[in-house]
């Protein structure tokens, strides 16, 4: 049998990311602002996550406005929810195995 | 922390913020319970100004055999109009209180995109009901205000569930039933009144209560 830990993704080996990621499955977009509040990071470093993940394809960023003010919306791609679910089965089945 | 404890918070953790993300958490159940005694009080002192009414138009019939009761009936409703807008303010007002609370010791936003998502699917089909029920109350079918009351606040309750703690279905549920039972006894309007906005209401929030905040 495949060893389960060969299906954990790299890419989310982070807290931030894992957050990310995991408000993006359940929103089908989030503003930077909302995303800072839910994982509770400082604006350096969410950027420098996000700027990862959408390297690997896995979110698209749209930049718009509100007014004057910039809103930039973030959402899981295809390939990036694909991803993300292959790792959190991969999880899943690593926990059973220790138990 | 050995590895399976690190995995299972991780877990955790992505379970916790994909519901933060997308529910609107800091609902109080204290909330319901103070939205729910507003309801009594407001059912109680409407049911004394019927019951006034009741006498008065005895009285009214005795002395000017009738005349007047098309200007009695009139200061009957709006007065009964008042006192149900004055108890919708009140409880709206309470509940903010509680839930405003709870969201400062979560020390999770209260106005946000849960938030707003959240007001948006209750308050739709309560304002849709709000303007049918005034529109029966103009072609003075008073009997359906109240099974519409109750219909449509469990309808907007139902919908908003999804965003919110998911209990709050069963609250949405009861209220509908309550309505369609309602529509079979019009006579009885106000104790199905108090019963689903504040007997329901209040099991509701105790229930919320023990469930998500007792400690």
């Amino acid at each position: 049998m495949k060893n389960p830990i060969e299906n954990l993704n790299k890419t989310f080996d982070s807290r931030i990311r894992l957050g990310i990621m995991s408000a993006l499955m359940v929103n089908a977009s989030i503003n930077f602002n909302d995303l800072k509040e839910l994982i509770n990071v400082t604006d350096g470093n969410l950027a420098s996550h996000i700027k990862a993940l959408e390297e690997n394809g896995y979110i698209k960023v749209q930049k718009g406005f509100i007014g004057r003010k910039t809103n930039t919306l973030y959402s899981a791609t295809k390939t990036g929810e694909k991803a993300f679910r292959t790792h959190l089965d991969a999880l899943e089945k690593i926990i059973k195995n220790m138990n | 922390m050995n590895e399976s404890e690190k995995l299972s918070s991780e877990l955790h953790d992505i379970k916790q913020i994909m519901e933060r993300s997308s529910r609107f958490i800091s609902l109080s159940g204290l909330s319901g319970i103070s939205a729910g005694i507003c309801a009594l009080i407001g059912a109680w002192f409407s049911n004394e100004t019927i019951k006034d009414y009741d006498l008065s138009a005895v009285n009214l019939r005795r002395s000017l055999h009738g005349a007047d009761t098309i200007a009695q009936a009139y200061f009957l409703y709006s007065r009964l109009f008042n006192i149900a807008i004055i108890t919708f303010i009140t409880a709206l007002i309470s509940s903010f209180i509680f839930t405003y609370r709870r969201s400062k010791k979560t020390n999770t936003p209260i106005w946000g995109t849960t938030a707003r998502r959240l007001l948006i699917n209750v308050t739709v089909p309560m304002v849709a009901g709000g303007i049918f029920l005034l529109a029966l109350i103009n072609n003075g079918i008073i009997g359906f205000v109240a099974p519409g009351c109750l219909l449509f606040y469990g309808l907007g309750v139902l919908n908003a569930s999804k965003y919110t703690l998911p209990e709050t279905r069963y609250l949405g549920y009861g209220e509908i039933l309550l309505g369609l039972i309602n529509l079979f006894f019009i006579g009885d309007g106000l104790y199905f009144w108090a019963a689903g906005f504040g007997i329901l209401h209040i099991l509701y929030g105790v229930f919320m209560w023990w469930k998500y905040e007792m400690n």
